[in-house]
């Protein structure tokens, strides 16, 4: 019983931080309307400038002045951002912001360890609460007491101020209607600019105030921000109240589920939130939001199937790659059978992106939940190659049954975050269920039939399955179902009003992308003869958006152009420099402000400028484009 | 037989705001019905009760004697209930004749397919439809190219395309130029009156309103206060009271005083 007490009050100390920077995400939220993903990276620069700070000026100021300083300092950095980058896009669509904070989100990363080295740091412990108590027979460090008075304490100012000063009123009038603060006379600009750097301000000093109790490593940014996604998804997004409750249910969760699943502790997490989203899908504490706006997608030119001639083009362009063995050595041919693996993963991104108007982050899962798929009929069964791509994709397809079932009841950022909160429940489970996936050893000896052993052959099965599956996939956009997709997401209203079932059409395409990435994911586990979790990680997932992206999300055929730019671009990076991430993250904002449209789109937008002459100006430039 | 639609005291309240408070009339097969009433009135909240887009917290709703209460929108639209919205809602992604394919597609029950190709499905029947409504040169358009006017009669073929009984128009006309306003509902109450169709819709122009309703009926601060043929409807003196300062009754009986 004793023991339950300490574990609880230790959760509660956990659930301040997790607080303090879920409170900065929803508060910004409820004003900008962004969801910033480098909230993160946010939390992780805190700690490392109080890290830095504290090892500078020692005493009780020195320490205090020191975690406060680097909040304000990391405030001032994220106004910045607000400044130079957020402003550009707050008419863009959710996917884009989402994938401009990201991309700061990674580089940033680069930045941490190029400025304070790869090591984990340790801080000084906080002067004042380097003890600990008695509490029922065991020891509970003062600075947990600490910080579980700290939550309440942070409410309650927040609280003050947004009830209490003229600005606070101001910014939550904004959260209701924002159109009636600009014609209050309210320089709108500035009140966005001070929202964000409060939210920054809260994140930073979350992560300032973790450096007495856990080290200061260049992960915490991705940790922290998938389980504040949970928080704000359980709690509603753009409550302060809603996080601080969720961020005491989640905290709570961890602390106890440690000791009832020792092997995969945010299950229980899961179930909660699954609870929470089929009672109440925009949170305990939030709003549903009023029409929700598409996530992508959103074409003006009406898509057409490929005409007669272009056709033959695809057509030659396939024979020309199926020759490529003939002329490329190993190294190559391996590299070029990722980059067609990508080019499935891609598509089935797309197709559930750009058809279907959801814009997962968490695509991986199905990427890796096939390759284990793959690996465990192999390992635990014994079965060939061939049996194991054809069975194994069907544990993507399992998971994207169960995982889409919850997300295609929310939409827009909602969906955004339960994607990626899903890919990384599944992530931790093949990283702490090591009896069956190994955990982070992986599993290895996936190797390939032996036809297939050559990097010849495996190219060729590779082109082989990339063909079938990115033909299959632009059927489906074409066919009455692939219409029906485009109707729901152009139109929820209208499409509903016309006796389409809007969630099951997307549950349906959700499931058709999960099998299709499982299948990548199920050769990737051949290629490279092993699976591990971080096929499943963020990075995975990102990538595939910026295939797409880089193609143009609303074209049909861009993800293909996108997937073997981008990774073709990687490859050469990762040889290239140490520095991968800061280029890569630098690429993603540079495309998100200057190529909205993507490669594909950009192309289509200049053939729409100066149509070809001779089949008349006027039809040419309102026919459908081929896209 | 019941009628074809019938609506008895259906309330609803926005937190404090009473939008409808128990509204009860009835609609007949080949009728043209208009609703009338001030902004604000709770026009757009009836409509939306008939369709299932929002629950009542009381009344009921019966389509051919079928209580419709607790069906989406979408199980609304397989009894026959074709509807326009006030604020277009169209696909924009598509062409015009595509916007009226996956209608068709949904109607025949075929949308779910993932063989053959949409644009060569149901090709003929959006074309007839589009005829109808006068869309044909714009079919192959992209819908987000279209004249505003030209989008409200989009949304009347796609509300056509599964043969519906009763058809719910919010404001089909509202932006649209005065000649092209009377243009649409005269379309729309020769093909109600061709196919039996009821038509229940809402109109701010009286001259639209008296030279095509059969029936006019008034709802004012979510209650309907009067209900009869124009001709009443323009008599009666609480309506009067409520059009007094908007002169639309005024100038709508003007007009036609100088036309007789
Ligand atoms: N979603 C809503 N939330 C709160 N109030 C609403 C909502 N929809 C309508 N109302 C209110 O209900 C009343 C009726 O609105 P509405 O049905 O749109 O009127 P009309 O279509 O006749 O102009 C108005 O006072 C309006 O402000
Ligand atoms: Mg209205």
């Amino acid at each position: 019983m004793e023991f339950l007490l300490v574990q609880a009050l230790s959760g509660l100390a956990s659930a301040a931080s997790l607080f303090l920077v879920a409170s900065g995400l929803s508060i910004i939220f409820g004003v900008t309307r962004i969801v910033n993903f480098a909230h993160g990276a946010f939390y992780m620069l805190g700690a490392y400038v109080a890290y830095t700070l504290t090892t500078r000026f020692a005493g009780p100021f020195g320490f205090w002045g020191a975690i406060v300083a680097a909040a304000i300092i990391v405030a001032l950095l994220g106004a910045l951002m607000e400044m130079v980058l957020l402003r550009r896009i707050y008419q863009a669509p959710e996917l884009f912001q989402l994938l401009a904070t990201f991309g700061v989100t990674l580089m940033v990363q680069d930045l941490v360890v190029v400025i304070w080295g790869p090591e984990d740091l340790l801080g000084p412990r906080a002067p004042g609460f380097t003890g600990a108590i008695s509490l029922f027979g065991r020891m509970v460090p003062t600075y947990d007491l600490f910080m579980m008075t700290l939550g309440p304490v942070v409410l309650g100012i927040l609280w003050l101020l947004f009830h209490k000063t003229r600005w606070g009123v101001l910014v939550r009038a904004a959260t209701q209607d924002r159109e009636m603060v600009a014609a209050l006379g309210v320089n709108q600009k500035w009140l966005f600019t001070g929202v964000f750097a409060l939210g920054v301000f809260l994140a930073a000093l979350g992560g300032a105030l973790q450096i007495p109790r856990t080290t200061v490593t260049h992960a915490m940014d991705l940790s922290i921000i998938v389980e504040v996604f949970v928080v704000v998804v359980i709690g509603g997004l753009g409550s302060v109240f809603g996080a601080f409750v969720a961020a005491i249910i989640v905290a709570e969760l961890n602390a106890f589920g440690i000791l009832i699943l020792p092997q995969i502790s945010l299950i229980t997490v899961f179930l909660v939130m699954a609870v929470v989203l089929v009672v109440r899908p925009w949170g305990l504490f939030g709003k549903p939001e009023s029409a929700p706006r598409a996530a992508a997608g959103l074409t003006i030119r009406p898509w057409r199937p490929f005409t007669q001639v272009e056709r033959a083009g695809v057509a030659l362009v396939v024979v020309a790659v199926a020759a490529l063995p003939f002329f490329l050595g190993n190294y190559a041919l391996t590299v070029g059978a990722e980059i067609l693996i990508y080019v499935l993963f891609a598509a089935s991104l797309h197709f559930m992106m750009t058809v279907g108007g959801l814009a997962s982050f968490g695509h991986a899962a199905y990427f890796g939940l096939g390759a284990y798929g793959a690996a465990f009929l192999v390992k635990y069964m014994g079965a060939p190659m061939e049996a194991a791509l054809i069975v194994g994709p069907l544990l993507g397809l399992a998971g994207a049954v169960l995982f889409g079932w919850f997300c295609v009841r929310l939409s827009g950022v909602y969906f955004a975050m339960l994607t990626l909160a899903f890919a990384q429940i599944a992530w931790s489970i093949a990283f702490q269920w090591v009896d069956v996936t190994g955990g982070d050893n992986g599993l290895l000896g996936i190797w390939p039939a032996t036809w297939a052993s050559r990097p010849a052959g495996f190219f060729w099965l590779a082109l082989g399955i990339a063909v079938v599956g990115v033909g299959v996939l632009r059927m489906l956009v074409f066919s009455p179902f692939g219409y029906g997709l485009r109707a729901v997401r152009d139109s929820a209203l209208r499409s509903e009003a016309i006796g389409l079932n809007r969630q099951r059409m997307q549950w349906a395409a959700f499931i058709v992308a999960g099998t299709f990435a499982g299948l990548a994911g199920a050769l990737f586990a051949f290629l490279k003869g092993s699976v591990f979790p971080d096929y499943m990680a963020i990075p995975t997932s990102v990538d595939g958006l910026v295939m797409v992206l880089l193609g143009g999300v609303e074209t049909v055929s861009g993800a293909v152009v996108g997937a073997v730019l981008y990774k073709a671009l990687a490859i050469w990076l990762m040889s290239q420099t140490d520095l991968s991430k800061l280029v890569l993250g630098g690429v993603i904002v540079v495309i998100v402000l200057a190529f909205p449209k993507g490669v594909v789109g950009f192309i289509e937008d200049l053939r729409h400028r100066w149509p070809r002459k001779g089949n008349g100006a006027t039809v040419g430039a309102t026919k459908a484009e081929a896209a | 037989m019941s009628p074809l639609l019938e609506v008895k005291d259906l309330m609803k309240s926005y937190g404090g705001v009473h939008a409808v408070r128990g509204v009860s009339f009835t609609v007949e097969a080949g009728q043209m019905l208009a609703l009338i009433g001030p902004n604000g009135a709770g026009k757009s909240t009836c409509f939306n009760m008939l369709n299932g887009q929002i629950p009542p917290d009381a009344g009921t709703v019966l389509i051919e004697g079928r209580d419709i209460k607790g069906l989406p929108p979408r199980a609304v639209w397989r009894l026959g209930v074709g509807r326009t919205f006030q604020i277009t809602a169209t696909f924009a992604s598509m062409t015009v004749r595509e916007n009226v394919q996956v209608a068709l597609l949904s109607f025949h029950g075929r949308i779910s397919r993932v063989f053959g190709f949409a644009g060569a499905a149901c090709r003929a029947e959006a074309d007839a439809l589009l005829a109808l409504v006068g869309l044909t040169t714009q079919a192959e358009r992209p819908c987000g190219e279209l004249a505003y006017g030209d989008l409200k009669r989009l949304e009347l073929a796609v509300a056509l395309a599964n043969e519906p009984r009763l058809l719910l128009m919010d404001e089909p006309t509202a932006g649209m130029a005065p000649r092209e306003r009377v243009e649409l509902m005269r379309l729309t109450a020769e093909i109600a009156r061709a196919k039996g169709i009821g038509v229940l819709f809402t109109e701010h122009d009286m001259d639209v309103v008296f030279e095509h309703a059969d029936e006019v009926m008034v709802l004012n601060r979510g209650q309907l206060i009067a209900r009869g043929t124009p001709a009443e409807v323009r008599r009666d003196p609480q309506v009067r009271a409520i059009y007094l300062g908007e002169g639309l009754l005024y100038d709508a009986r003007h007009r036609e005083g100088t036309a007789a």
